[in-house]
């Protein structure tokens, strides 16, 4: 046990530096060639695979895996990577469980569906070692187009744009590209900055010009935007984030949850991380587990995720509930926040269970926290978007939006299930559709 | 990636990959969507005679035999030709070369041994603008009992008769389909080349029974209680196919003559295979029966990465490789020693080698009591018996000696030239070395 362990507040070192890289290593190991043929092994090669239609790229899997079966993992990354650029990441970081491996027909028999995760992994990995892009550009079309979110949508729609032959500039308010795949995606899922040599090995395609810094409504404008390119894109996810709406919001150790990930994101080491003792993380999502799993994980003693419905409306897959179960993590489900006390900083957050409906109970707890993290949901930020649908922006089609050449996707699109492998289908999907109606081939 | 782009006896297909004559070539519903999903060909189930076609049974027509996890090995059928009316073939094919006149169509044909029939038959078939025939003389079952398929191709005389009438009736490419179910393969073959045939096809399906029913009695597939031996093929017949390739590939009498590898091709590395040893293209019936049309593409992606990293122009530079190195076995060369070498990183400590070695090999395993396994270099004849049984790919090798070592088992040192058995001590026949 190290000095810090026990110690009140929020305080640096609460594990020493082994402990650490032990539990922010690999939360799936890749797969040796061994595991890797064995797990292909167990695949039908089904017609109409169950498992293509769940996956929202569409990856040709029984192929990949027939690929990897026969010794070319690279011909599966093409596979793989012809549908889905940012395959490498979708295989670390989509919910498995809830779609291609869920609906695995080796699931209906054994439970136990083949590893499809894992193998788009052992393939993509292969080949992005190799330093192989795979893809090259068509013939210059002369169109140019502005991207603007350098996450996966932005990511995926530039790629695809740049294949076509179109000139792209990606424009990203932050300083590093890559969106929530940089940012937000929990450190267990992208280890050895994978991100951003991701990033770097799909600039290989080229034609891409990445402009950081260059924050759309600061920097840049989208009326400019429209001015000076022939398409515009806007993938900009949710910057936002909801708040409480409770007195004492405000109070020191309260914080947005994406913020204190992306803080661990980019942390060069965290034993330096300042984590509470007592943290309690409020909401149901993948934010708010991801919250939770990695407070523990850096150390924190006790962490209560708290949300104001049952387990079943959880937003969080019941695999990710188990996983944050699983590292110590307690869940409590119908209770609402409605106070937060202390006395400067943050002491305790008062609770009252409810039920199904939301309505209050009168029955009330406290929790001690030194250390409070808000994942309630993020939002759209942002003036003169095209018009919104809800709180996101309004599509029809592949991402048109009410404004002539602007299209959208990713998070910041209505309709979208807010995964990266749904930004990355969205991004494709648009791009194509700017191709088509850029060269006259619209529908 | 690789131009797959193969020219198979003047024929060209944009792939090697043609699909055997056989239920997946039965109709032209099947073939579209083959040719849809990415064959370089197909030979169309075999046609017979005009008038009224065969019957099959109504019952089950076919047996199979399964290694783990059900993953089929083996498949035995007892279907005949085709059971349509030829003119409804034929127009079929015509229709489906129309739309697709870079995909190669062989006809296959089995008539009657007698030059009428074949010259009628050749006539009629010329007209579907179809690339070439193969003549079908390996079908085990049916129709061998009315005189035909491998009743024929078991008397290379017929086989090389009818090969000529159908080089002198027709100006179409021909290639004669070679039945397993005889001794010595290249009997037949020398017979086709010698009739004028363009290339043989090898190889029909083997003479089988796949299981009996411990209730019933009856062989499977069981129709009304009685089964009839089968035609096998699949995986499990790759080996036997393989072997008959190079033998024709390789003998000085019949080396030269285009062969169109099949028996089991399931993957890409199967084909490259059966073109390393000979094989001008490859065709396939059980992959695509187990898997569907789809399975092309993995044969595609697969054989062009391997030609782009063995830095092959085309796939011609593959066909032949590897026949130089088939030999036999006198000329093997007995001072090549190896040993056995177990990766402990690898080992998950199964025993199956210990097993393997131990109770049916030379003892040459030794086992610690924590359960370590090593190779006994003093007992070890390098078999590979336990390389095949080893469970995990990789984890045990046959490493050489290197010339100049002294062999623990022997004692005798390693030499570094060739000798093999024709000059060896023990042979009392042995030939003076020159
Ligand atoms: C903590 C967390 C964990 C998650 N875990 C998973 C997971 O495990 N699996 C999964 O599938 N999904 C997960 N998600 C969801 C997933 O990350 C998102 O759905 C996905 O990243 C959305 O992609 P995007 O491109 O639409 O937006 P983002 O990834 O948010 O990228 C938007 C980009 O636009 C930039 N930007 C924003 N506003 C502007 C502007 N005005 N001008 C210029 N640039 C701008 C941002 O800097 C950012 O780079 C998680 C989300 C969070 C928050
Ligand atoms: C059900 C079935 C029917 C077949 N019918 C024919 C046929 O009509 N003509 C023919 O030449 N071969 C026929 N064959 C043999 C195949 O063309 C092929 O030579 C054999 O199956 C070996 O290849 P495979 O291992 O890829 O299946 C048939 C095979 C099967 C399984
Ligand atoms: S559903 Fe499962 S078994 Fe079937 S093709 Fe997909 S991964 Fe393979
Ligand atoms: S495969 Fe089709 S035709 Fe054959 S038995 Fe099954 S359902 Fe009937
Ligand atoms: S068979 Fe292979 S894995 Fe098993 S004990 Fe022997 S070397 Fe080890």
């Amino acid at each position: 046990m190290s000095d810090n362990a026990l110690t009140p507040g929020i305080v640096a070192g609460r594990l020493d530096p082994q402990h650490l890289a032990e539990n922010f290593t690999d939360l799936h190991p890749a797969l040796d060639d061994h595991e890797a043929l064995v797990a292909a092994d167990r695949c039908y090669f089904c017609h109409d695979a169950p498992c293509i239609t769940a996956c929202p790229t569409d990856i040709d899997i029984p192929l990949f895996i027939r690929q990897i079966a026969t010794g070319t993992p690279e011909a599966a990354a093409r596979t793989i990577l012809s549908q889905n650029i940012l395959g490498g990441m979708c295989a670390r970081v989509c919910p498995t469980e809830t779609l291609c491996e869920e609906a695995c027909v080796r699931e209906a028999a054994e439970g136990k569906p083949v590893l499809i995760g894992r193998l788009q992994r052992y393939a993509t990995d292969t080949l992005i070692a190799q330093g192989v892009h795979p893809f090259t550009r068509a013939a210059p079309t002369g169109r140019r187009i502005a991207v603007v979110g350098a996450g996966p949508a932005g990511l995926a729609c530039a790629h695809r744009l740049a294949m076509h032959g179109h000139d792209v500039t990606l424009y990203d308010g932050r300083a590093k590209p890559g969106g929530l795949n940089e940012f937000g995606i929990a450190a267990y899922k992208s280890t050895d900055s994978f991100a951003a040599r991701e990033v770097d090995w799909l600039m290989q395609i080229g034609g891409i010009t990445l402009e950081t810094g260059k924050r759309l409504g600061r920097e840049v404008s989208l009326a400019g935007l429209r001015e000076d390119f022939d398409a515009v894109f806007l993938g900009i996810g949710l910057g936002g984030v909801n708040a409480l709406g409770l007195n004492g919001e405000d109070r020191e150790g309260m914080r947005d949850a994406v913020d204190f990930i992306a803080d661990l994101r980019q942390a060069g080491d965290l034993a330096r991380l300042p984590i509470g003792r007592d943290v309690v993380v409020i909401g149901g999502g993948m934010t708010a587990v991801d919250a939770a799993v990695q407070a523990r994980l850096l150390g924190a003693l006790n962490v209560s995720l708290v949300y104001r419905r049952g387990r079943d409306r959880m937003n969080a897959s019941r695999y990710e509930q188990d996983l944050a179960t699983s590292k110590g993590v307690r869940i409590i489900t119908n209770a609402t926040p409605i106070a937060v006390h202390g006395n400067g900083a943050v002491r305790e957050v008062e609770f009252e269970y409810t039920d199904d409906d939301l309505n209050p109970t009168g029955q009330r707890f406290r929790l001690a926290a030194d250390q409070v993290f808000k994942a309630i949901g993020q939002t759209l930020e942002g003036a003169e978007l095209p018009d919104l649908e809800g709180r996101k922006i309004a599509v029809t089609g592949a991402g048109r939006t009410s404004l002539p050449g602007v299209w959208a996707g990713g998070d910041c699109a209505a309709g979208g299930d807010d995964l990266t492998v749904t930004a990355v289908a969205q991004g494709r999907d648009a791009a194509e559709d700017i191709h088509a109606s850029l060269t006259g081939r619209a529908s | 990636m690789a131009d797959l782009t193969t020219n198979f006896i003047g024929i060209t297909s944009p792939n090697p990959f043609w699909l055997a004559s056989a239920p997946p070539t039965d109709k032209e519903y099947n073939v579209r969507r083959a040719f849809e999903a990415g064959w370089g060909g197909v030979v169309w189930k075999t046609l017979g005679e005009a008038g009224p076609p065969v019957v099959n049974v109504n019952g089950p027509r076919y047996g199979a035999i399964y290694g783990a996890d059900r993953r089929l090995l083996g498949l035995n059928n007892i279907e005949l030709i085709t059971d349509r009316p030829l003119e409804v073939n034929l127009e079929e094919m015509k229709r489906v070369k129309r739309d697709w006149p870079d995909r190669t169509l062989i006809a296959s044909l089995m008539v009657p041994v007698n030059e009428d029939a074949w010259r009628e038959i050749l006539h009629r078939v010329e007209d579907t603008g179809c690339d070439g025939v193969e003549l079908n003389f390996g079908c085990p079952h049916g129709m061998s009992e009315r005189g035909m398929g491998s009743a024929v191709g078991q008397v290379p005389e017929y086989v090389g008769q009818v090969a000529h009438w159908c080089k002198k009736h027709s100006s179409l490419p021909v290639i004669v389909k070679l039945t397993p179910n005889i001794t010595d393969i290249r009997k037949p073959a020398l017979a086709a080349k010698e009739g004028g045939a363009d290339a043989v096809s090898l190889i029909n399906t083997i003479n089988s029974i796949t299981s009996v029913d411990l209730d019933s009695f009856s062989p499977e597939p069981s129709i009304d209680g009685k089964g009839a031996h089968g035609g096998y093929c699949g995986p499990a017949v790759k080996p036997i196919a393989l072997n008959m390739v190079a033998e024709i590939a390789r003998d000085p009498a019949t080396r030269g003559l285009p062969i169109s590898g099949i028996g089991g091709v399931t993957t890409w590395r199967d084909a490259a295979e059966f073109m390393a040893l000979g094989a001008g293209n490859v065709q396939v019936c059980t992959a695509a029966m187990t898997y569907g049309f789809r399975i092309v593409q993995e044969m595609i992606s697969g054989l062009s990465q391997y030609i782009d990293d063995k830095g092959f122009a085309s796939v011609d530079q593959l066909v032949g490789r590897a026949v130089p190195n088939v030999v036999n076995w006198q000329d093997l060369n007995l001072n090549y020693v190896a040993k056995a070498r177990i990766s402990q990183d690898d080992c998950i400590k199964c025993g199956r080698c210990y097993a393997a070695c131990e109770d049916t090999s030379h003892q040459a395993i030794a086992m610690s009591p924590d359960r370590v396994f090593t190779v006994k270099d003093d007992e070890c004849v390098a078999c590979n018996l336990c390389v095949n049984v080893c469970p995990v790919e990789g984890c045990i090798t046959m490493e050489p000696m290197a010339a100049g070592a002294v062999d623990p088992r022997t004692g005798e040192v390693v030499r570094r030239e060739y000798a093999n058995w024709t000059t060896h001590p023990n042979n009392p026949g042995r030939c003076a070395a020159e």
